[in-house]
């Protein structure tokens, strides 16, 4: 609090230093984009990389106690950090596996990676909200990015209309949003977070509630969680396959965090009306998300429906609203964007002669004769999607759960892990392809950077349970600054 | 070792292996070559670390032995591994199997020899873990991850059907095992730890422990299999590779029975108490029409993989009878049903590689040709059916024996079981090896060469010494299997008073 300065004086800039550091980044390197136009590509990657990592490295050592800055717009504390530090992680993962694929097909573009570091400037804006402007703000400069990283392929129609069609359903998802936020300010008088949670304390706000309703369905729309996932699978097929990548990490690190806070920090008082609507969300997206998947042949829809269910795991753990439950959710984020990312790693990993990457489910066939590293990897990463110890997914899965189970959400739970299991057969599928069947393609593995991006998450995947110890008593610290 | 005490190294010794195999051995025939050798050296160790294992270990004592404990998850959720007698015969049945399996391998796995050799080290470690874990979130990560290389050996080196069976076995069991983590987890909440040594002393109330109990059954039910869930288990057995099959009928089944003994009789005596009667009724539909499907069966294996069910119905039998006889008979019931099964499979891998079918009705008359085969087979028939002078018998006997004590009823019905198994079982030996050649393939057959001997005979010996013998498991389960009892006893009697205080 002492960080706070009078109204007029130069706000406390310091727990803002890794944002201010991307934004002021991202505006140089549209300026040297500008100037030196194609020929500056490769130095775009390396200079965005490079202020990804700064800022990663500036939100790894920031100290994990709650600070707030700009009018208490702002707010730092260990969740924070850690979402920040998965969100980072996410953005980095998506230009390392960009590089080879926009080289290969001539669409790089100096733009791109900017476009990169500027949603990612509005995904740590999105963590670090504590109020309803500050949301919004963070949300926009998000979705504006996302939109134009979406159809960055622009000759090619699929890439258009998935950018459009995510633009058109984001705008409404956004109005939505900006309704709720309206209601919310009229009926508590307040758009702080602590303020609001004051306001609502001990008292049933049926206005209130009625925009938060609005609020969660946007952001419902950007975890895309069910009945508001829509837009997932056309635009995972139709965009660039290292953007899908972008898609399934990054954004989804940060508008899980922004959920989380909204709820946690700002309604706390009426837990128990939007525990009703978050564990109907989870309900229905597992479900949706295990059921429609089974008919998928395209590996990115396939992934689409994959990241719906998921979502609604993490959603499952946030539906019981303790601290259990953040940790849970934090816990679970962590391994599926290293599941997500690694998915997309090997495909991208993947070559044919002509340089493309494997598209359906059956491109896939006999992979383990051809490519038996590879072959490996994907197989772990599905057993570890299905949730099968001792691979990271299950851990993500098991806290998410138990924190369902401690607060008593016993049907929820069930629900859930019903619905794994049906997910079980779709990922099963892709083992039995990759293993069981006979070859139809060859692929080659070239790539060195997405075979980094493999090497790192696979490798977090697969050993997860020797260091899980750290990593669970870290997400529990993060979970314990909320409350 | 390294800090490390020797159930961690028991642990650590299969994933080594795999590691060589992953890691410095290549795919050409030198290479394959090797890969066998290594595999059967890496179980060997592991079976005499197992011995060294069991040397150090105290019959006489009733709590955990050679525990270590690891912080892991977090201070409450621990890396913890030890012994009681009840897990101790377990381990070893797994160490001793291994081998056989891998040498039952040599000749009828020539594709993708080293992923195979891999996928059954990991699942040896995995097997191992089961009966080692003294914690319940480190038990389920072994007992499910065991799944992830059955699932690939079934799918990948098994018969004509194998994905349907590998499909079916990954989704049956996963299905059930995914309730009995929900259950843990309500357990950790309940008791705030996951640490099996505490959670033996906590006390769940009797509503809790209704739904924990049912969550815990849906699990090993299914991996049992009991009546009626038992519908994956023929059809794996039929895609198995021979070896997958004696893992199979050999341990995998046994963790069923393990988890209730462990989990369900002493953890909620009051819900065990409550469910018997259910459990009986399973049992002996289990004992009986598992019985009557086999005796129609056309498919050696899956004749086989029918018994297996039926003889876990008496383990269940005897566990629920919840008295010393039943629980130690039902104990001895798997180790000898994990030799004498393991065996059979065996014996039908020897004929399958000759012959490359499994139809009862191709063979006949292979007495004429393979007199050691027959001698072998015979003994193994008579052991299933639970001829005395066979460790078959004695399980069978001893769980009988209990469920007359504990319900008459029950155990006239199982014993019509052991009628039915000797008609089964001598009917199919009578259609296998009496009569004469009529197949003329059979002309050539050679008899058991010298792995083969290598495989079968220990095993035989086994079956007879534990047959006339039976002291070495049940003395070294007595103590431990007498804690149990007096817990479960204690909550009958207690229900008892509850209902004569009622009336």
């Amino acid at each position: 609090m002492n960080l706070t300065t009078p109204v007029f004086g130069i706000p406390a800039l310091g727990i803002a230093l890794p944002e201010i550091v991307l934004c002021v980044g991202a505006l140089s390197m549209v300026l040297i984009g500008a100037v030196m136009r194609e020929r500056s590509n490769s130095l775009m990657n390396v200079l965005a990389i490079g202020l990804l990592a700064a800022a990663l490295v500036g939100v790894a050592v920031m100290d994990p106690a709650r600070a707030t800055t700009f009018q208490n717009a702002f707010v730092t504390d260990g969740f924070a950090r850690i979402m920040k530090v998965l969100t980072l992680l996410g953005s980095i993962f998506a230009i390392l596996l960009s590089i080879g694929y926009m080289k290969a097909r001539q669409i790089e573009k100096f733009e791109y990676p900017i476009l990169i570091v500027l949603a990612t400037v509005g995904m740590m804006m999105m963590i670090s909200a504590n109020d309803l402007i500050a949301l919004y703000i963070g949300l926009e400069l998000q979705s504006l990015s996302l939109y134009v990283v979406a159809s960055i392929h622009r000759d090619d129609a699929k890439s258009s209309e998935a950018g459009l069609k995510y633009f058109v359903l984001g705008a409404l998802s956004s109005g939505m949003l900006l309704y709720g936020a309206s209601l919310i300010y009229g009926f508590t008088g307040n758009i702080g977070f602590e303020a609001i949670a004051q306001v609502l304390q001990g008292k049933t706000a049926v206005g209130a509630v009625f925009g938060l309703v609005f609020l969660m369905a946007g952001l419902a729309f950007k975890v895309s969680a069910v009945p508001f996932h829509m837009w997932t699978p056309d635009v995972y097929e139709g965009a660039p396959t290292p953007v899908t990548a972008f898609f399934a990490g990054a954004p989804k690190m940060a508008a899980m965090a922004l959920f989380v806070r909204v709820l946690i920090d700002a309604f706390p008082g009426i837990t128990i009306q939007w525990q009703q609507i978050v564990t109907f969300l989870a309900i229905a997206s597992m479900v949706l998300g295990a059921f429609a998947a089974i008919g998928q042949q395209d590996l990115k829809r396939l992934m689409a429906y994959s990241s719906i269910g998921n979502m609604g795991y993490a959603l499952t753990a946030l539906a019981a609203g303790s601290q259990a439950g953040v940790q849970g959710v934090v816990i679970f984020m962590m391994t599926y964007l290293m599941m997500a990312v690694g998915v997309f790693a090997c495909i991208l990993a993947l070559r044919d002669a002509e340089g493309n990457h494997p598209e359906t489910i059956s491109d896939l066939a006999g992979l383990s004769r051809r490519s038996p590293g590879v072959a490996v990897l994907l197989a772990a990463l599905m057993f570890s999607l299905i949730g099968s110890p001792p691979l990271a997914g299950f851990f993500g899965k098991f806290y998410a759960f138990t924190a369902a189970i401690q607060s008593k959400l016993f049907v929820l739970a069930v629900i859930g892990v019903v619905a794994s299991v049906v997910s079980a057969f779709y990922y099963l599928r892709i083992v039995k392809v990759v293993y069981m069947d006979e070859p139809t393609r060859t692929f080659t593995t070239g790539d060195p950077a997405v075979k980094a991006v493999l090497a790192v998450t696979t490798g977090f995947v697969i050993l997860f349970f020797l260091f899980a110890g750290p990593i669970v008593s870290t997400a529990a610290e993060a979970a314990k600054s909320l409350f | 070792m390294f800090g490390l005490g020797i159930l961690s190294g028991l642990l650590v010794l299969p994933i080594a292996g795999a590691l060589i195999i992953a890691f410095l051995l290549k795919d050409d025939a030198a290479g394959v070559r090797n890969t066998r050798w290594v595999a059967f050296y890496t179980t060997i160790i592991t079976f005499v670390v197992s011995l060294f294992a069991w040397a150090q270990f105290v019959p006489s004592k009733a709590g955990f032995q050679l525990v270590e404990r690891k912080a892991w998850l977090s201070e409450q959720i621990v890396f913890q591994l030890g012994v009681d007698g009840i897990s101790m015969p377990f381990v070893l049945l797994t160490t001793f199997l291994m081998p056989f399996c891998i040498l039952a391998s040599w000749e009828s796995i020539s594709t993708r020899v080293r992923e195979y050799m891999i996928a059954f080290l990991v699942l040896e470690t995995m097997m191992i873990g089961v009966f080692v874990a003294l914690d319940t979130v480190l038990f389920y990560v072994f007992f499910e991850a065991g799944l992830i290389p059955m699932f690939l050996i079934i799918g990948i080196w098994g018969g004509a059907r194998r994905i349907y069976a590998s499909f079916k076995l990954f989704l049956y069991t996963l299905l059930g095992s995914v309730l009995m983590l929900l259950a843990i987890m309500a357990m950790y909440w309940d008791a705030g730890t996951t640490d099996i040594i505490q959670l033996l002393q906590h006390k769940f109330s009797p509503r809790l422990q209704f739904w924990l109990w049912i969550a815990f059954f849906a699990s090993f039910a299914v991996k049992m299999p009991m009546w009626p869930v038992h519908t994956w288990l023929p059809d794996a057995h039929v895609e198995a590779p021979t070896a997958g099959s004696v893992i199979l009928a050999g341990i995998l089944l046994k963790m069923g029975g393990y988890g209730f003994i462990r989990f369900s009789l002493p953890m909620f005596p009051d819900a065990s108490h409550l469910f018997a009667p259910f459990v009986f009724t399973l049992s002996v539909i289990a004992i009986i029409y598992t019985s009557l499907v086999a005796m129609m069966q056309e498919d050696i294996k899956k004749l086989i993989a029918y018994s297996s069910v039926a003889h876990m119905g008496f383990v269940t039998m005897g566990i629920f009878a919840g008295n010393t006889q039943g629980v130690q008979g039902a104990i001895y019931q798997m180790i000898s049903h994990g030799l004498i099964s393991g065996a059979l499979f065996l014996c039908v891998g020897v004929v399958y590689d000759r012959m490359h079918t499994r139809e009862i009705k191709a063979y006949g008359g292979l007495v004429n040709r393979m007199p050691w085969y027959a001698m072998l087979f015979l003994l193994f028939t008579m052991a299933n059916v639970g001829l005395p002078g066979t460790s078959g018998f004695v399980g069978e006997f001893l769980t009988l024996m209990a469920a007359f004590k504990a319900n008459t009823w029950v155990a006239f019905f199982a014993t019509t079981g052991v009628i039915l198994s000797a008609a089964y079982a001598l009917w199919l030996y009578a259609r296998v090896v009496y009569g004469k050649v009529e197949n003329h393939a059979f002309d050539t057959i050679p008899d058991l060469d010298r792995r083969e001997m290598v495989l079968l005979v220990p095993l035989a010996v086994l079956v007879i010494y534990y047959g006339v013998q039976p002291g070495p498991i049940l003395d070294a389960c007595a103590a431990s299997v007498e804690q149990i009892v007096k817990v479960y006893q204690a909550a009958v009697s207690a229900a008892a008073k509850t209902a004569s205080l009622a009336q």
